[in-house]
C-alpha cells in the first residue's frame, strides 16, 4: 500500500459569519497595532537605542505638555480634513490620489486672494473670500480628472496623480519667479490674512470638526450620499436606478477637491502664513492611510489622524531628544498601515494547519 | 457487480466554505464504460464536488481512491496525472489561437511544438468519437458548441480516462445537445468514465446509465436510470413530492401594451446586437423570449428600459389610460415612471438592479430615492416596503438591514423581483428571474409572474429553460443572432420547433 496522501501544510478558509464575534475582531485589530509597535521597537533597537524609552519620549513629546499637544493637533488638522475630503471619492471607488495637488491648488487660490486683497479688506471678509477661492481652486483641480473620467473613462488614479505634479510645479515657478519675495520664498501673509487662534491653536481645528459632522451627515443621510454609495457598489445598478453617473462623479470630485482646497487654505492661513511648493507636504497621501484605516467612518478619522499626529510629533521630539532620525515615524506609520490592513485578512479568513486526521484517514 | 473496483471513488467527502457546508460526507463511485449523471438543484454542491476531483478545491475531510488506491489531488496537474479531465461551464480558450493550438497549449512533454502532428492527432480523436471540428479553425470564429468540443478534445488529447462535464448543455440548442450526447455515448463505449453535472431531468433520462443525487450538499443515493422516472428523481432532489406543473390560466382581456418596431442596436464596437426587432407585448399575457445565450436578449430588454442605445426603430407604449408614448429617447427614469419595469438578474445576480453592500431597505430606496425635494433621503417608506417583501416572499435574512450580498441567491432574487412587482408596473420585464434558484423558489417566482399577468400586466420573461418557457408563457418570441426568428404560440409549439428557430435565421450559426 503506498500511502502518499499529502495535504498542504497550511490552508486558508473563509471564516463563517458567526465564528468571529465583533469583540474578537476588534481584539485582532488591537493586536495588529501592538504588533506594529513591537516591530517598531525592533527598528528603534537597530538604531542602538532603548525602544521603551523611545516610545516614552514619543508619547511625552507629543501629548506631555500643552505646547506639545497643540503642535500634535496642528499636525492632525490637515490629515483629518483631507481624509474627509477623499472619503466620498473612495466610497464611490473613484481612486482620487490627487488630494496633494488639490490642497496645493486651494492654497494657491487663497494666497492669490491674500496677496491681491490683503491690504484692502478687514480680516473676516478677507478670510472668507480666501476660503471661497480655495474651495473653488481645489474643486476645479479635482473636477478636471472627474470630467475626463466621466466623459472618456480615463484612469482616475494616474490622472489625479499627474495633476499633483502640475500644480506643484506651478507653485514652484511662482515661488521662484513672479511672487518671489526673497531667496526663493513668497512673502508672509498680512496679519489680516491669518486665521485667528482659538485655545492656542489656529481655528482650523473647528473647521475640520465641523467638516466631520458635515461628511457624516452627507454620506449617511443625503440623496447625494446615497448616489455615491450606489455607484461605489455598482455603476450598472446606478444607471438602472436612473442616476446620471458621469454628473455624480464630477460633482463628487468637485466636492472632494473643494474640501482639500479648504484644507490648503487652513494650512497657508493657519499654520504656514505663506505659500510654498511643498505646502501639502505629503498630507494628501498620508490622509489616504487615515481614510482607509478608519474605513471611511468620519468619526474614526478623528482618532486615526490624532494617532498619526502623535507619531509624527513624537518622532520630531525623538529626533531632538534622543537623536533618532524622525524618519522613524514614517517607518512606524508604514508598519501600522501594513499590520492594520493585513489584519483584515485574518478577520475574514482563518488558517488551517495540517492536522493528524490525514494519517487516520489513510489507515482505512 | 462482478468487479467492485471504481475508476474513481469518493468516500465521506466534506467541504466547507465558512459556514456553508457545500459537501457533507459524500460517497460516490465512477465506473468505466458508464455515464453517471450527477443531479441536484443549484447550490446542492455538484460542481464543488467535481472541482475536488479536478484539483481546484481540496476536501476538508474524506478520501479519494483511484482504482482502489487512495490518492490526493492537490492541483489540476495531479488531476490530469490520474486521467481526470473536467470541462467547466465557462470555457478557457485563447480566442486568437486555433483549435489545435489551444489543445496543445501548456503541454510540456514535447520539446518542439509540432502543430502538424497535433492537428493529425486532433483529427484522429475527432474521428474516433465523432466530433466535428476543424483543428485549424480559430476560436473566435467558433460557435459555443464548437468551443465546447475543443474543450472536450483538449482533455481527451491529454489522455483523460475520466471526463467530467459541468452543465454542458446549458448553452446548447436541443439539436447540438443531441450531437453531444451521441459523442458521449461513443466515449462510454470506448470504456471511459463520464460524469455529467446537470439539473435537467430530461437529459438525465436521455443520456445517463446511473444517477447520483445530491441535495443541499448531502449525498442522497444512486439509482439506475432505467429503473427510475423524472418524478421519482425530483422527489429525491427536492426531498418531498413536488408537482411539476405550472398553472397557466388564460387572461381574456388582452390589450396591446408595448409595440416594438424595427428596433436595431449596436454595441460599442459597432457590432449589430439587435437587428430590426418587431413585436407586440400584450397586457394580460406572458411573452417568453427564448434564444441561445447572447442572442440579444439582454440588449433587447435594456433597450426598452432606456439602458442601451437604440440606433433605429421605435418602442411605443400604450398606457392603460389611453394614448401612446414613444419610449426611445427617454431616460431610464422617465421610462420607469411610465410603468415599464425591468427586473434583470445578471449572471452574478447583483450586478444590476441591486446594491450588494446595502440591506433590503437601501435596495428598496433604489426605486424611491429621488422622491421629494429635500436633500435628505427618506427611509420610512422603503423600510415599510422591505418589511412587506420580507414577510410576503419569506425572504430569509437576519434583518432587513443585512447586506443583500450575503444572502443566498434565491433570497437576493426575491428582493429584486419583489421590489419590481411592488411598483405595480404595467410592463414587467424579467430576465433569468429563476437563475440559480431551487425548484420551490422558482415556482414562487413563476406564480408571481402569472399573478401579474392576471392583473393585466404585460410580462416579458426571458428564460433559459425551454420546458419552463413552454409551460409558463402564452407566446414565445425566439431570438437568433439579434433577429426575431419567430413568434410561436406556447400552448401548441414544441421544443424541437423552438430549437430550430434558435439557430435558423439565415443559417448564420455555421458561417
Amino acid at each position: 500500500m503506498d500511502e502518499k496522501i499529502k495535504t498542504p501544510l497550511i490552508r486558508l478558509s473563509k471564516r463563517s459569519q458567526s465564528s468571529l464575534s465583533p469583540a474578537a475582531a476588534w481584539l485582532i485589530r488591537l493586536g495588529s497595532i501592538l504588533l506594529a509597535l513591537l516591530l517598531g521597537c525592533l527598528v528603534v533597537a537597530i538604531t542602538g537605542n532603548n525602544p521603551i524609552k523611545a516610545y516614552g519620549t514619543m508619547i511625552s513629546g507629543s501629548l506631555g505638555s500643552k505646547v506639545y499637544f497643540q503642535q500634535t493637533v496642528k499636525k492632525a488638522i490637515p490629515l483629518l480634513g483631507c481624509a474627509l475630503a477623499i472619503a466620498p471619492c473612495f466610497k464611490m471607488r473613484f481612486w482620487n490620489i490627487g488630494a496633494e495637488g488639490q490642497i496645493t491648488a486651494g492654497a494657491l487660490a487663497a494666497t492669490f486672494v491674500a496677496r491681491t486683497l490683503g491690504a484692502k479688506l478687514p480680516s473676516l471678509p478677507l478670510l472668507l473670500i480666501m476660503a471661497a477661492a480655495a474651495i473653488l481652486g481645489g474643486g476645479l483641480w479635482g473636477l478636471i480628472p472627474g470630467f475626463f473620467k466621466a466623459k472618456w473613462n480615463t484612469n482616475e488614479t494616474l490622472f489625479t496623480l499627474m495633476m499633483n505634479y502640475i500644480i506643484i510645479g506651478v507653485v514652484a515657478w511662482l515661488q521662484a519667479g513672479p511672487w518671489e519675495a526673497r531667496q526663493g520664498r513668497i512673502a508672509q501673509f498680512d496679519a489680516a490674512a491669518q486665521l485667528p487662534r482659538v485655545a492656542g491653536i489656529h481655528c482650523g481645528w473647528i473647521i475640520v470638526l465641523l467638516l466631520v459632522l458635515f461628511i457624516h451627515v452627507y454620506m449617511r443621510h443625503t440623496k447625494q450620499g446615497y448616489e455615491i454609495a450606489v455607484i461605489g457598489d455598482s455603476i450598472r445598478t446606478a444607471q438602472y436606478a436612473g442616476m446620471n453617473v458621469g454628473r455624480i462623479m464630477m460633482r463628487t470630485m468637485f466636492l472632494s477637491g473643494a474640501i482639500s482646497g479648504l484644507v490648503g487654505f487652513i494650512i497657508v492661513a493657519g499654520a504656514n502664513h505663506t505659500l510654498a511648493h511643498d505646502v501639502a507636504g505629503g498630507v494628501g497621501f498620508t490622509s489616504i492611510t487615515v481614510a482607509w484605516l478608519s474605513q471611511l467612518n468620519a468619526f474614526a478619522m478623528i482618532a486615526i489622524s490624532m494617532m498619526l499626529g502623535v507619531l509624527t510629533k513624537g518622532a520630531d521630539t525623538l529626533q531632538t531628544v534622543m537623536n533618532i532620525p524622525a524618519a522613524i515615524s514614517d517607518i512606524i506609520i508604514g508598519l501600522l498601515l501594513f499590520c492594520m490592513l493585513g489584519c483584515e485578512f485574518f478577520i475574514n479568513y482563518q488558517i488551517i494547519f495540517r492536522h493528524k486526521a490525514g494519517k487516520g484517514g489513510a489507515e482505512k | 457487480m462482478e468487479k467492485n473496483c471504481y475508476a474513481i471513488e469518493l468516500r465521506g467527502i466534506t467541504k466547507r466554505f465558512g459556514p456553508v457546508v457545500a459537501n457533507d460526507g459524500v460517497d460516490l463511485g465512477l465506473r468505466r464504460g458508464q455515464i453517471l449523471a450527477l443531479l441536484g438543484e443549484n447550490g446542492s454542491g455538484k460542481t464543488t464536488l467535481m472541482n475536488m476531483l479536478a484539483g481546484i478545491y481540496l476536501p476538508d475531510e474524506g478520501e479519494i481512491l483511484a482504482e482502489g488506491h487512495p490518492i490526493s489531488i492537490r492541483s489540476p496537474k495531479d488531476s490530469f496525472a490520474h486521467g481526470i479531465g473536467m470541462i467547466h461551464q465557462h470555457y478557457k480558450l485563447v480566442d486568437v489561437f486555433t483549435a489545435a493550438e489551444n489543445i496543445v497549449l501548456g503541454l510540456e512533454d514535447e520539446k518542439k511544438l509540432d502543430l502538424k502532428k497535433a492537428n493529425a492527432r486532433v483529427r484522429e480523436i475527432c474521428q474516433r468519437y465523432g466530433f466535428e471540428i476543424d483543428p485549424e479553425k480559430k476560436v473566435y470564429d467558433m460557435s459555443v458548441s464548437e468551443k465546447q468540443t475543443v474543450e472536450i478534445v483538449k482533455v481527451l488529447y491529454r489522455g483523460a480516462e475520466i471526463l467530467i462535464l459541468d452543465e454542458p448543455t446549458a448553452v446548447l440548442t436541443p439539436q447540438e445537445t443531441e450531437r453531444l450526447f451521441a459523442v458521449l455515448r461513443n466515449m462510454r463505449d470506448d470504456n471511459k468514465a463520464i460524469v455529467i453535472i446537470t439539473h435537467k431531468l430530461g437529459e438525465v433520462m436521455a443520456i445517463s446509465d446511473e444517477v447520483a443525487v445530491l441535495r443541499k450538499g448531502k449525498y442522497i443515493g444512486t439509482v439506475t436510470t432505467a429503473e427510475t422516472n423524472p418524478q421519482a428523481l425530483t422527489d429525491m432532489m427536492v426531498g418531498r413530492a413536488v408537482t411539476l406543473n405550472i398553472d397557466r390560466p388564460l387572461n381574456e382581456n388582452q390589450v396591446d401594451r408595448l409595440e416594438v418596431k424595427n428596433l436595431s442596436c449596436y454595441d460599442h464596437e459597432h457590432v449589430k446586437k439587435l437587428d430590426r426587432i418587431s413585436f407586440t407585448a400584450k397586457g394580460g399575457e406572458i411573452l417568453g423570449i427564448a434564444g441561445i445565450a447572447g442572442s440579444g436578449q439582454k440588449e433587447l430588454l435594456e433597450a426598452i428600459a432606456g439602458l442601451y442605445p437604440v440606433a433605429e426603430g421605435s418602442v411605443s407604449y400604450y398606457p392603460p389610460a389611453g394614448g401612446k408614448e414613444e419610449l426611445v429617447g427617454k431616460t431610464p427614469m422617465q421610462i420607469r415612471r411610465c410603468g415599464v419595469s425591468l427586473a434583470f438578474v445578471p449572471e452574478d445576480r447583483l450586478g444590476m438592479g441591486l446594491v450588494g453592500s446595502m440591506g433590503m431597505t437601501g435596495n428598496m430606496l433604489l426605486r424611491s430615492w429621488r422622491k421629494g425635494k429635500s436633500p435628505f433621503v427618506r427611509r420610512k417608506d422603503p423600510e415599510q416596503l422591505a418589511k412587506q417583501i420580507f414577510r410576503d416572499l419569506e425572504v430569509v435574512t437576519p434583518s432587513i438591514e443585512f447586506p443583500v450580498r450575503k444572502l443566498s441567491g434565491g433570497n437576493v432574487q426575491k428582493v429584486l423581483v419583489g421590489r419590481e412587482i411592488a411598483s405595480s408596473p404595467n410592463v414587467l420585464m424579467s430576465a433569468y428571474a429563476v437563475r440559480g434558484l431551487d425548484i420551490n423558489t422558482s415556482y414562487t417566482i413563476y406564480n408571481l409572474m402569472t399573478e401579474q399577468k392576471m392583473k393585466g400586466t404585460a410580462v416579458i420573461f426571458v428564460g433559459e429553460d425551454l420546458d419552463v418557457l413552454l409551460e409558463l408563457c402564452d407566446r414565445i418570441l425566439v431570438l437568433c443572432a439579434g433577429q426575431v426568428s419567430g413568434i410561436v404560440d406556447a400552448r401548441s409549439a414544441t421544443k424541437e420547433e423552438i430549437g430550430l428557430l434558435m439557430t435558423s435565421v439565415g443559417g448564420k450559426e455555421e458561417a
